[in-house]
């Protein structure tokens, strides 16, 4: 894993600053703030070290424990208290621009629970000035929450920001789907949408209490089977995302059909694996299922959407629990900050291909071990 | 840490409470003693045990049942009168009839009457040398291209029919060279494929080089191994295996294997062998066999000895086909049945099918119309069958006449109005309504009446037949069977 939080000792330091790194080693990194938050006069520098300094002339973050991973390019964000945040890796495929911690939905197995917090202004400064700070060559960003779509018009303006400055730009949306249910939120997406968006949309039964159980909103199914359909007719790109746990694999086999016959359009099915961290250890006894126990399923529903032509990718599950047969559906998908192999991976014959395990997961399955090639 | 929102409700709290569920429409049949299928309005299914559609219409279904939550995520009952996907339901039901969208695909051109065969199921042609009478004319040719390209479909297939057609090679060639020139108008563009129904037995380079530059794909008549073929099909008096087959592979050679494709006629010979007629296939190289039984028109039902079997005979000789076909794939032989797949298609996919035999409204006219050599024009190759023993019911009119007139005349309202399984008796309450079509004209031929009498058509007959088998063979839910259907439908 990558911290991408880390502390030090703030001098100087009036204000939060976000800016590009324009110089690293392991000591020392300098940020180049363009946002003119600094007195004129520092060249909008900001100096970050390992080492203990004082009196010197300029911000500075001192005694940082580590800048290891830092690199060139990347976007920080620096608070008057010494926290450094990392918001942008540059050369990482796992960059997401958070929008809010509020969600309409409350998922049973959230990692990331929502807050009923007014952070959705606060969010949107700070993206922006990612968007305006982060490498021309980036080839794709994510945009997450909590529920982006709660943003509303200031979704719309990030479009709009990313279109202009990095046309070429991949954009992958995580969203419940439910404001596309309304024709008038489609409508006003219509007008920024491009074909570098891509909606990564969870659904989790073919039946609608089902669904609207495990994500704890009354109507969710039908505004989200609504929504991908008006997202659908307007030539948006879908990905769906399917949690596999002790609830969801009841009626994986049923699902599975019903997007074989209601869903063909999408570009993409993703089977996911838990990330046990948020509310599934609060919900362990409704949810956790060791990824061997549900081997069965998640081939036979791997197998029939990838017969019916449907890209399918098995995301967060590492390729010692997966059947053999259905391991080159297998994506690296955990991002590479959180990702983890464990010491009885060392040796694995597979290891490379393998994403590995969540490292904020505070529960893995007993059963991962390293794959010997016969 | 948000306590508040880790009050999780149960799941009862998410079901609608309402105390009788509302029907959606849906049919029903059943397959065996035990089991019946269930299939809704956009051709969804679900296998169920006898007596289901009653216990739904009883209201009799338990809401915690598994069977409830199918019923409910397929579209057969709905928790509220309107269902609140009725959105999705509308999209599902315009994408089965898409076949719909943009009218006559299939244009057949019978460029002559005239043939090198003398086949005894035939329905039309004639071992004649006098190309007057019996080839198409270049006015006529020239009227026929300007239909259609008044198509509304931008998708076109023209298929050259006889005959033999390459006997008047000059009419195919002018034909698609006219065709294509035209199609260099940007207003009236059009993606087209050429196919010729040929029996292989004239091609020389000439032709076999213009189909390559034109990248037009040939169909031919293959019945099997030596001694049915050439018990079915006879050239100069003798039967045309050796010379077929050897078209056959002359063809490939220039155009490539996926070029070439065949079609199998069953005579009351083929009845006693498909699986060696299915060997024969394969053994010739092809990885896909249309059991086919004879159609009931022109010569074909003069000669009754060789022809007319019971549609229960032509059943079993599918079913023992399928089987065997079954078997092959089992152990790795990669053969597909194309009927089969054209039904399966309609059973597992969302999408619709362009097999005019099976489309309601019917494929007449609205998907597929023959210009024949003669220059009148038929609501189908069927049509034009007939018109060879003088029944001209099918004739929409001569190609000269204006394409409103054709396409739009009091003649093809009348055929189309035949055509409409949903309001036909017999067909309007079947379970496989979704799946099935109607053909006016095979009604006409064998029931002397457009509209049909289902009890006793054969049509009705074998497709019943086969619905059933397939669903019972879905139900009997064999994985493996289930994933050699995928790979004919999908055709990976």
């Amino acid at each position: 894993m990558i911290d991408l939080r880390r502390k030090g000792i703030a001098t100087s330091i009036p204000v939060s600053i976000v800016g590009r790194v324009s110089k690293a080693d392991s000591d020392f990194v300098v940020v180049s703030s363009q946002e003119n938050e600094l007195e004129q006069g520092f060249g909008g520098k900001v100096v970050l070290t390992t080492k203990s300094l004082s009196n010197f002339p300029q911000p500075l973050v001192h005694s940082v424990k580590s800048l290891e991973g830092i690199t060139v390019g990347d976007v920080i964000q620096i608070l008057p208290s010494g926290v450094l945040h990392v918001l942008f890796r540059a050369g990482s495929l796992d960059n997401s621009l958070f929008t809010t911690d509020q969600c309409n939905s409350n998922c049973l197995m959230c990692s990331q629970p929502p807050k009923k917090v007014d952070d959705i202004e606060y969010h949107f400064e700070l993206n922006c000035s990612i968007i305006r700070l982060m490498p021309a060559t980036t080839e794709i960003v994510g945009i997450t929450g909590g529920e982006p779509t709660l943003l509303g018009q200031k979704l719309f303006e990030m479009f709009r920001m990313l279109t202009e400055m990095h046309p070429h730009c991949l954009v992958h949306i995580l969203t419940n789907g439910r404001a596309f249910a309304y024709q008038s939120f489609v409508k006003q997406y219509l007008s920024v949408s491009t074909e570098n968006h891509i909606w990564g949309i969870p659904i989790y039964s073919d039946f609608y209490s089902d669904h609207d159980y495990i994500v704890q909103a009354k109507g969710a199914f039908n505004e989200t089977i609504q929504g991908i359909y008006n997202l659908a007719r307007i030539g948006a790109r879908i990905e769906l995302r399917i949690v596999v746990h002790k609830l969801t694999v009841l009626r994986l086999k049923q699902l599975t059909k019903f997007i074989s016959k209601n869903l063909t359009f999408v570009e993409r099915v993703a089977f996911m694996g838990l990330e046990y961290i948020g509310y599934t250890p609060f919900n362990d006894q409704l949810l956790w299922i060791d990824p061997l126990d549900f081997q069965e399923e998640l081939h036979d529903a791997v197998v029939l959407l990838d017969d019916l032509g449907i890209n399918v990718s098995i995301y967060n599950l590492p390729l010692c629990l997966l059947p053999k047969e259905v391991r080159r559906f297998a994506i690296k998908s955990i991002s590479d900050w959180k990702r983890e192999y464990l010491t009885m991976c060392t040796g694995c014959a597979l290891k490379t291909d393998c994403g590995g395990v969540f490292g904020t997961s505070k529960k893995l399955s007993e059963n991962i071990q390293a794959i010997r090639i016969e | 840490m948000e306590r508040d929102t880790r009050k999780f409700k149960s799941v009862e709290k998410y079901q609608v409470d309402n105390e009788i569920y509302s029907l959606l429409p849906f049919r029903f049949h059943s397959i065996d003693e035990e089991r019946e299928v269930l299939v809704n309005e956009i051709g969804d299914y679900l296998l169920v045990p006898s007596g289901t559609a009653a216990s739904i219409a009883g209201r009799r279904i338990d809401r915690s049942s598994s069977l409830y939550r199918d019923l409910v995520a397929n579209f057969f009952i709905s928790i509220k009168p309107v269902p609140d996907l009725l959105d999705l339901i509308a999209a599902r039901y315009r994408t089965k009839h898409a076949f719909l969208h943009s009218f006559t695909s299939l244009h057949i051109f019978v460029v002559t009457l005239r043939c090198n065969h003398t086949c005894h199921y035939c329905q039309v042609s004639r071992a004649t040398e006098n190309k007057v009478d019996f080839d198409i004319s270049y006015q006529d040719i020239d009227a026929g291209i300007e239909h259609i390209f008044k198509s509304a479909s931008e998708d076109i297939t023209v298929e050259f029919q006889g005959g033999e057609p390459l006997l008047a090679f000059e009419k195919v060639r002018y034909t698609v060279e006219r065709i294509l020139e035209q199609n260099e108008v940007p207003e009236f563009r059009k993606h087209i494929q050429f196919v010729i129904c040929s029996n292989l037995t004239v091609i020389d380079e000439q032709i076999l080089s213009f189909c390559k530059t034109h990248e037009i794909l040939l169909s031919t008549s293959l019945d099997g191994p030596a001694f049915i073929h050439n018990s079915n099909r006879f050239k100069n008096g003798s039967g045309s295996y050796e010379s077929v087959i050897e078209g056959i592979s002359r063809a490939r050679s220039v155009l490539g294997n996926d070029r070439v494709s065949a079609l199998m006629t069953t005579s009351t010979l083929s009845l006693k062998y498909p699986k060696v007629i299915i060997d024969s296939y394969l053994e010739n190289g092809f990885h896909s066999i249309f059991l086919r039984p004879v159609s009931p028109y022109g010569f074909a039902v003069k000669n009754k000895k060789k022809n007319a079997y019971h549609t229960d005979e032509f059943l079993k000789f599918y079913k023992e086909g399928l089987e065997y076909i079954l078997e092959l794939n089992k152990g790795g032989i990669s053969i597909r049945e194309d009927y089969t797949t054209i039904l399966l298609q309609k059973l597992l996919t969302p999408f619709a099918t362009n097999y005019v035999d099976l489309q309601s409204p019917t494929g007449l006219v609205s998907n597929v119309v023959v210009f024949n050599y003669d220059g009148f024009v038929y609501a189908s190759d069927e049509a034009r069958m007939l018109a060879e023993i003088k029944d001209y019911t099918f004739r929409l009119g001569h190609v000269s006449e204006p394409y409103e007139d054709l396409f739009f005349g009091k003649k093809v309202q009348q055929i189309l109005n035949a055509g409409v399984a949903e309001s036909l008796a017999g067909c309007s309450e079947c379970a496989f309504l979704a799946y099935c079509g109607t053909d006016p004209v095979l009604n006409y031929a064998t029931q002397n009446d457009m509209q049909g009498h289902r009890a006793s058509s054969i049509f009705c007959k074998k497709n019943m037949e086969i619905f059933k088998h397939l669903f019972r063979i879905l139900d009997s839910g064999v994985p493996e069977i289930e994933s050699i259907f995928r790979s004919w439908v999908y055709q990976k």
